[in-house]
């Protein structure tokens, strides 16, 4: 994915720069760049979110449609990835350039979902084996600074946890036919559960030491990475390695204790984020002449 | 949604607008750091984000680049989101293709293509919501990207539909208008000499109300084109304020 080319003299700087716990941007190893996250930006999704990290800008739009379920799991509901890289990230992903790494970044976060206790999508069922709610989340990358699958899979949290999704009632109608009923009132939703949603967190190798959440200039120092799936209370949901040098156990059991580590702390900072966003939608509503300024969005 | 009444009895449109009245245009100038230009369009609920990268050498097989002018390479997509309808394909269908093309035949008649022979100038643009003139909000967000990203162009090309309901002109089509049916003319114009770069007509059209349709469609664009103008004025100011505290 990076165009970026670094001389062997640039990337000796920052390997050295990050054994002594300094990086080329003055944050230490273990800190996220500053986190901006919108909600509620596209008005004909059942939830939608704008990430940018840094340089980074992923936009996410989730839709809720009535399908069925999978023939294994006739009890629940689904969920879908489908990432889109746009070519005004990088020219290289024009046409079909993108979809080798968009593939694998859904991989990833298929990978970090399965596990069943993530997202509730029993509730999510309507008639077993017949209907369920199908979640499709739709992913947008529009820039492309470094981290893309910590960017993707917070950006994917945060609209998760906007998406609205209306009370269905279940009906039988005559001859057996099932009904589904959809209330008048179009506030009246279900929210998501998403307390145990998992996030991604990329620990990339960088000579001896381990760092998160890598600009694009440090990931291309970085030997190796480990991809971890983290929920909010640390539990590990998924782990994957990318590059082609070899790590050593131990090495991955220190990067696995700072993903839980970092992983929790981002947990955290979203929902403090989400709620102040929250907090502020809810007396901005309040106040009639101030409902422009809600939707900012790219205009800012 | 047959038999929709596109006009009421009083005049209105469906959204409330009067027939000659354009939706509210918002726009930046300027929104990623890492393409050379960029920037994003609002007409009314239609938003669209446009990246320009160049003037570069030519990606790709190089038996493409010219001797003596500029490649130019355009791509429309539409983010799966954007429409009414979950869109499997963002982009390489047929609609995304004549897009394209329409939108290289705008910028081939505005960018001085002489200036860059053996390069390349990329222009993407990406739809994130369509509420119908998709076309029109395109081609107005890569003009101000490349305005943005500094290429040498003749005008400020800017777009703008128009269309026939029961013989009345209405400007600016959202997308309840536009799949009625109905005619539809798409104009894109160069404002200063007021020459037309791309035309394309929908529909069918009886031969008197042609001048009454080109007219509203010229007077969309150049009150688009007015819009942009002073954006870009804008824009080009409070770089020269920052650039200038630079210098201190």
């Amino acid at each position: 994915m990076a165009e970026l080319v670094l001389s062997d003299a640039e990337k000796t700087y920052i390997i050295q720069g990050i054994k002594d716990n300094f990086r080329i941007d003055g944050r230490d190893c273990g800190s996220f760049r500053y986190m901006e996250v919108e909600t509620n930006l596209i008005s004909n999704e059942a939830g939608s979110a704008r990430l940018r990290l840094a340089n980074t800008d992923v936009l996410v739009g989730v839709k809720a449609e009535i399908g069925r379920p999978s023939l294994d799991r006739p009890d629940e509901g689904r969920i879908e990835f489908f990432l889109d890289c746009s070519a005004n990230a990088s020219p290289v992903f024009e046409g079909r350039g993108g979809e080798a790494l968009a593939m694998t970044i859904v991989t990833s976060l298929e990978t970090a979902y399965s596990f069943s206790q993530c997202l509730d999508l029993k509730s999510l069922c309507l008639v077993t084996g017949e209907k369920c709610w199908v979640l499709y989340a739709d992913i947008l990358l529009l820039e492309c600074g470094g981290n893309l699958f910590d960017a993707v899979s917070i950006a994917v949290k945060a609209a998760l946890h906007d998406t609205r999704i209306p009370k269905v009632t279940v009906g039988a109608g005559e001859q057996g036919v099932i009904e589904l009923e959809i209330p008048d009132d179009p506030s009246d939703c279900l929210q998501l559960n998403t307390e145990n949603v998992p996030c991604l967190v990329t620990v990339n190798k960088v000579g001896h030491s381990h760092i998160v959440d890598a600009s694009m200039q440090e990931e291309t120092c970085c030997l190796a990475s480990l991809v971890f799936g983290v929920r909010r209370d640390g539990v590990l949901t998924a782990l994957k390695k990318f590059g082609s040098t070899s790590l050593d156990p131990a090495s991955v059991h220190e990067m696995m204790e700072m993903a839980k580590h970092v992983g929790q702390a981002v947990h955290k900072s979203l929902s403090s984020a989400l709620e102040e966003e929250e907090k502020k939608r809810s007396e901005i509503m309040s106040v009639d002449g101030l409902r422009e300024q809600l939707f900012e969005g790219f205009l800012r | 949604m047959a038999g929709l009444q596109l006009l009421s009895d009083e005049g209105f449109r469906t959204d409330g607008r009067r027939p000659n009245e354009l939706r509210r245009l918002r726009c930046k100038i300027g929104v990623f750091t890492q393409a050379d230009g960029s920037a994003y369009f609002e007409m009314g609920n239609t938003k669209v984000l446009a990246a320009v990268y160049g003037p570069h050498e030519v990606r790709g097989s190089r038996s493409k680049a010219m001797h003596d002018r500029v490649l130019i390479n355009c791509q429309y997509s539409m983010a799966v989101f954007g429409g009414v309808e979950r869109k499997k394909r963002p982009r390489g269908d047929r609609k995304s293709v004549e897009m394209t093309e329409h939108l290289q035949q705008a910028f081939e008649s505005t960018i001085f293509l002489n200036l860059y022979p053996r390069s390349q100038i990329d222009v993407f643009v990406e739809v994130l919501q369509s509420d119908g003139s998709n076309y029109c909000a395109c081609l107005n967000a890569a003009m101000l990207a490349l305005v943005d990203a500094g290429i040498a162009v003749r005008d400020i090309v800017c777009a703008s539909s128009a269309g026939l309901v029961e013989s009345q002109t209405i400007i600016d089509m959202n997308h309840v208008e536009e799949t009625q049916g109905k005619t539809q003319l798409i104009v894109s114009l160069l404002p200063k000499t007021k020459k037309i770069a791309v035309l394309s007509l929908n529909g069918r059209l009886h031969d008197d109300y042609w001048e009454e349709l080109m007219e509203s469609a010229t007077k969309g664009c150049m009150d688009i084109f007015n819009f942009m103008e002073k954006n870009v004025q804008e824009y080009l100011a409070s770089l020269s304020t920052s650039q200038s505290y630079a210098d201190d």
